[in-house]
């Protein structure tokens, strides 16, 4: 009972914090407009906010999975290719130490103003997570096992596939919910370097005409959507793994 | 084949482990078709030579050869069984079983049949338990499908690396009986740090001693495999055995 109501009871003490803010400091509404205010830019601009809404949603998902694909692949190109890891560790160290935000202009101006700069930015953020997560599962296949596989006359690709990836699957899902959890960042500096829809657009043009109470709305929109996403990976994800008896690390 | 032509020869055998010569122009001719238990304290190298027999150190990384009595390599005739079962999670005890079908992509009639495998865990008692996921079975019964795994791999040569240490002691009891039976025949090598286990099982027993193994003490325990080991004259060699092991230091 209480783990079901914790949830409302955040949510209404954080409104009611708010609340009181508002009215001890006097703030007046273009620099922190009242809950109430914002409920209601949200009721009245609910079409306008939805419709940027799908565009930023688009632009997360297709991240999301672009990302998370490369980055599997790339897992699985070093995990089986010796020579790889030489080339490609560098260039990963690179693609993460390097500012992905000052990639984002770059990006608008190859990619253009509408998804693909966007999506690109997302992918950009997720694929080192998810590479370097699944990687790493890869190659702590289990001392024993590897032994085991050579001593039965194991053919690599399927002991790859039978063996070792299921055993990775665990570390890859941590890599996952890591970049699903990054994923809106992406999107969102996209969109504010230069776009004319999604969330971060609106927010960015909100701001720019003093509608803060606009700002707000689609800032909760914002947070509800990434929240929602994460939860939905982070609960189809354990429901794999415990399908697959692999929750908890169990190994034997 | 016959089982007793897989006399396994080791000649001359030098190798270290981390600056540490573990073995010293070591020699030891293991009796095909018979059950040989190497004996020794933990650390002292038993593991490493049953590696090497096993194929799993690279040749080029020791000196020396470990091979059958006609000259030939021992790589393609040989199973392996360890303490841990090495079952993967999200496979059933009869996928499990069949294991070796599908990581060297065997199929039709190269690949050991269903039939079998399922006639082979009934003798084991597991009849019950096919559909069961490793998750929800006993030590024992785990390590019965190993054992089942490695008997339909149907080699001439059984490596065993401790594989009843983590039991308890009435199951290590009944799996000890079971394997006896099973292996009858078979050249087994097994290693051990328990010289009642050695001396319940072995035909024959080679006491291994650190540092830097030149020789192994043999010794043939009276009456034949599996004994009483509540025998006087096996306690007698217990004896025995236990000096043997205690009067020189261990390593680790």
């Amino acid at each position: 009972m209480i783990k079901f109501a914790r949830p409302f009871v955040i949510i209404t003490g954080f409104l009611l914090v708010w609340q009181v803010l508002v009215y001890i400091t006097d703030a007046p509404p273009y620099i922190l407009p009242a809950p109430l205010a914002v409920f209601q830019a949200l009721f009245l601009r609910f079409e306008t906010l939805t419709n940027h809404a799908g565009i930023t949603l688009l632009e997360i998902v297709l991240g999301f999975l672009i990302g998370s694909l490369l980055g599997c692949c790339s897992a699985l190109f070093l995990a089986t290719i010796k020579s790889a890891r030489d080339w490609l560790t560098p260039i990963l160290v690179i693609t993460q130490s390097l500012p992905v935000f000052a990639l984002a202009p770059i990006l608008v101006l190859w990619l253009g103003y509408g998804l693909p700069s966007k999506v690109a930015m997302a992918v950009l953020i997720i694929y080192f997570p998810v590479t370097a997560a699944f990687y790493d599962g890869l190659r702590r296949t289990p001392k024993d096992w590897q032994a085991l596989a050579q001593v039965m006359g194991a053919k690599p690709l399927a002991f790859l596939i039978h063996v070792r990836i299921p055993l990775a699957l665990p570390a890859l899902s941590s890599g996952l919910r890591v970049a699903m959890a990054t994923a809106p960042i992406g999107a969102i500096v996209g969109e504010w370097v230069g776009s004319s829809e999604g969330l971060g657009y609106l927010m960015l043009h909100a701001n720019g005409r003093m509608q803060i109470d606009l700002m707000f709305a689609a800032l909760l929109i914002l947070s509800v959507m990434a929240v929602t996403l994460y939860l939905t990976t982070d609960y189809l994800l354990n429901k794999l793994l415990q399908y697959l008896s692999l929750d908890d690390h169990k190994t034997r | 084949m016959p089982c007793t032509a897989h006399d396994i020869h080791i000649r001359n055998f030098y190798l270290s482990y981390q600056e540490r010569q573990i073995f010293n122009d070591f020699s030891l001719k293991l009796k095909g078709g018979k059950w040989n238990v190497l004996l020794g304290r933990s650390g002292v190298g038993k593991s490493s030579l049953l590696k090497a027999i096993a194929g799993l150190i690279p040749p080029s990384s020791y000196q020396g050869t470990i091979k059958a009595q006609d000259g030939s390599f021992l790589s393609g005739h040989i199973s392996w069984m360890t303490q841990d079962a090495l079952l993967l999670p999200w496979l059933n005890v009869l996928q499990n079983v069949l294991i070796g079908n599908k990581l060297r992509q065997l199929s039709g009639t190269d690949a050991i049949s269903k039939e079998k495998a399922k006639s082979l865990l009934a003798d084991l008692g597991l009849e019950a338990y096919l559909d069961m996921k490793p998750d929800n079975l006993s030590g024992g019964m785990r390590q019965r499908t190993a054992l089942a795994r490695t008997l339909l791999e149907n080699h001439p040569i059984v490596l065993l690396d401790e594989p009843f240490s983590a039991l308890d002691a009435i199951t290590r009891s009944e799996m000890h009986d079971l394997t006896a039976r099973y292996l009858t025949n078979k050249t087994v090598v097994m290693i051990t740090h328990d010289p009642l286990e050695a001396l319940k099982l072995a035909d024959r027993i080679y006491v291994l001693k650190g540092p830097a193994i030149a020789s192994a003490e043999a010794l043939t325990p009276s009456a034949k495999p599996p004994r009483d080991i509540k025998n006087e004259l096996l306690l007698e060699e217990h004896d025995i055995l236990i000096n043997q092991l205690s009067d020189t230091q261990a390593l680790s």
